[in-house]
């Protein structure tokens, strides 16, 4: 029975080489549209993986300080009235802005790094231990072709023009937040944005038991009413509503196309040829069933569908991961105007994979075998008469 | 002897009860021996081909039944009907029916790509008959590229792979000239002494004259005027 089978497909693939041009046609285009709904699944889910691995290391609370509810500096006694609540560990002022190079036309990161974070994770080289030394993200570094031991020029809040040694560099699985992240030693930062001692940009909080950073936020929030706590679940679940948005969007404009090719595909198929109906007939005449000759459309099928599948799987995976996603960055990033370019780390999920297998085999083996399917039932007795 | 094939009152009417019904076959008494060779004469549109369909198991009669080795195969499933098609019948059609794109050697495959049969023993199988077809050569060559008397051997090729008891062969000499015709009864003569069962459905006076036919039918709109054991 198998074998019987498997030579239906050596004759499928026999069959095919018939017609090489219609065939490589049809490939190329489904070739296509599975790379662009691949792309969109890739990129997404590269994303959503970088900003997780990324907020792993991140506090467990955030505390900012509102005033007239805009972001303002927080007072660093603010983290000795937290520390006290039960239940809360280390309380961190965090010293962080952001710097805008109008000649490049992109917004970076400033950090200041105290003598408590040394042991920050994810870094390759050392962390900036004077005024003068820094530790860039890969972003920064490709934006203006600098390497380990160069000199990055900057302009502080005073519009002076400071010079500074990269003692380090990021690598790339930190892409997301460190790729556009410059650090400072905390002095220097201060003193480069002119921040007042007593200060900082927001507070990191670690929460020993982590069912309870909701009810600590809660807390926070009742005894500094002028602050916002943000828990790091609140962060990743941003991250994944604004690349859910993004890619929903996308994929409904792929998915539209995809559905449109099934249609051209069905009208095509419908409108089987009259040597294709022949063909049919002849089959059924020498002793072909219904069944065999339904098993032999759908090895054309599939064979057409799974190329096109692997093929368009592939570019998807080149396009995001080895060219940077150099079409779908700008529709999913959306801030990237702002965002140095980055590379990708690779993390794809078998059931996204699953799925667009399922999208897009599917509905091309429905339209190739349905149509043969009429001809196939009808009685051989025609080719009798042609 | 009993009957290998044997049809009782056989009626055939296409597009029943539609404005264009046409009345194909009307109360077909046919009979063939084994080993025998059988031809259905008539001018065209006398029901000949439909006749052939309907013992092919290629269509279903609308009355009457169809013996084969004494099984009435007129209301068989579709699936028995090709399987029965695969194994006892081999089919030379008039217009050759073959895959104009594929290679000789491919198209005579075909009938053996659903069955059982190891790719070794196809290829065996399909050796043997290329050679004694005198069609070793031309195996490889596309359909298309053969002349008319060529095709009409892979024709016989396919017919034969699947060692089939009995060959239906309609107007088998249609586009051949007096000398591939001549043959072709050469073949037809050779599969008669393998022991083969022939029914030839023709209107050529030098195939149903010729001496390797031992029953001759006559067929007139639909009917049959004329029986004779030769």
């Amino acid at each position: 029975m198998i074998s019987g089978k498997l030579k239906i497909l050596e004759h499928a693939l026999l069959s095919m080489g018939r017609r090489k041009q219609k065939n490589f046609a049809i490939i190329a285009v489904y070739t296509l549209t599975v790379a662009t709904l691949a792309s969109i699944l890739f990129l997404t889910q590269s994303l959503r993986t970088e900003a997780r691995n990324v907020l792993l290391d991140a506090p467990d609370l955030v505390v900012q300080r509102l005033a007239a509810g805009r972001h303002d500096l927080i007072p660093n006694h603010y983290a000795e009235k937290i520390g006290q609540l039960p239940g809360v560990g280390n309380v961190t002022p965090r010293i962080w802005g952001y710097y805008y190079d109008s000649l490049k036309k992109v917004n970076f990161t400033l950090m200041g790094i105290g003598p408590k974070e040394r042991d920050l994770q994810l870094f390759s080289g050392e962390l900036p231990k004077t005024a003068k030394q820094c530790a860039l993200g890969n972003g920064i570094a490709k934006a203006y072709g600098v390497e380990l031991g160069d000199s990055l020029v900057l302009v502080d809040s005073q519009n002076r023009t400071l010079l500074y040694e990269i003692t380090g560099l990021f690598d790339h699985q930190s892409n997301l937040l460190t790729n556009d992240l410059i650090l400072l030693t905390e002095p220097e930062l201060r003193r480069f944005f002119n921040l007042p001692a007593d200060r900082a940009t927001d507070l990191a909080v670690q929460v020993y038991n982590q069912r309870e950073i909701a009810t600590l936020a809660k807390k926070i929030k009742y005894e500094l009413p002028d602050t916002r706590p943000v828990g790091k679940t609140e962060i990743l679940h941003t991250y994944d509503t604004v690349f859910n948005w993004r890619s929903g969007i996308m994929l409904t404009v792929f998915v539209s196309a995809l559905i449109a090719f099934c249609i051209l595909a069905w009208d095509k198929a419908t409108g089987i040829s009259a040597e294709e109906k022949r063909e049919i007939g002849i089959l059924k005449a020498i002793g072909w069933d219904t069944t065999d000759v339904l098993m032999l459309k759908f090895w054309e099928g599939l064979a057409v569908s799974l190329s096109s599948f692997l093929l368009g799987s592939s570019i998807a995976y080149l396009h995001i991961y080895f060219y940077g996603a150099s079409v779908l960055t700008p529709v999913i990033q959306g801030w990237s105007v702002l965002f140095p370019e980055f590379q990708l780390t690779p993390a794809i999920d078998l059931y996204q994979i699953f799925v667009l297998a399922i999208l897009t085999i599917v509905p091309y083996i429905a339209c190739t075998v349905i149509p043969s399917w009429k001809s196939a039932i009808t009685d051989p007795d025609s080719v009798m008469r042609s | 002897m009993a009957a290998l094939i044997q049809t009782e009152a056989l009626c055939k009417i296409y597009n029943r009860q539609r404005p264009d019904e046409v009345q194909a076959l009307s109360e077909i008494d046919f009979t063939i021996e084994q080993g025998e060779v059988a031809v259905l004469k008539g001018p065209s549109g006398s029901g000949k081909t439909s006749l052939l369909s309907l013992i092919g198991g290629m269509t279903r009669p609308t009355s009457g039944s169809i013996l084969l080795s004494g099984n009435d195969i007129a209301k068989l499933p579709e699936r028995f009907l090709a399987g029965i098609r695969r194994k006892s019948f081999g089919f030379i059609f008039q217009q050759f029916n073959l895959l104009r794109d594929l290679s000789v050697r491919d198209n005579i495959l075909l009938p053996l790509y659903p069955t059982e049969l190891k790719t070794a023993e196809m290829q065996k199988r399909a050796g043997e008959i290329l050679e004694s077809l005198d069609l070793a050569s031309k195996q490889k060559m596309k359909v298309r590229q053969l002349s008319g008397g060529e095709q009409q051997r892979a024709a016989i090729a396919r017919a034969l792979i699947n060692r089939p008891q009995i060959i239906i062969a309609d107007e088998p000499s249609a586009h051949l000239d007096s000398k591939l015709t001549e043959e072709l009864l050469a073949i037809l003569t050779r599969l008669k002494t393998e022991g083969k069962t022939i029914i030839i459905a023709t209107h050529d006076p030098s195939i149903y004259q010729h001496e390797l036919i031992d029953r001759s039918y006559l067929m007139h709109d639909g009917s049959l005027v004329e029986a004779e054991q030769l």
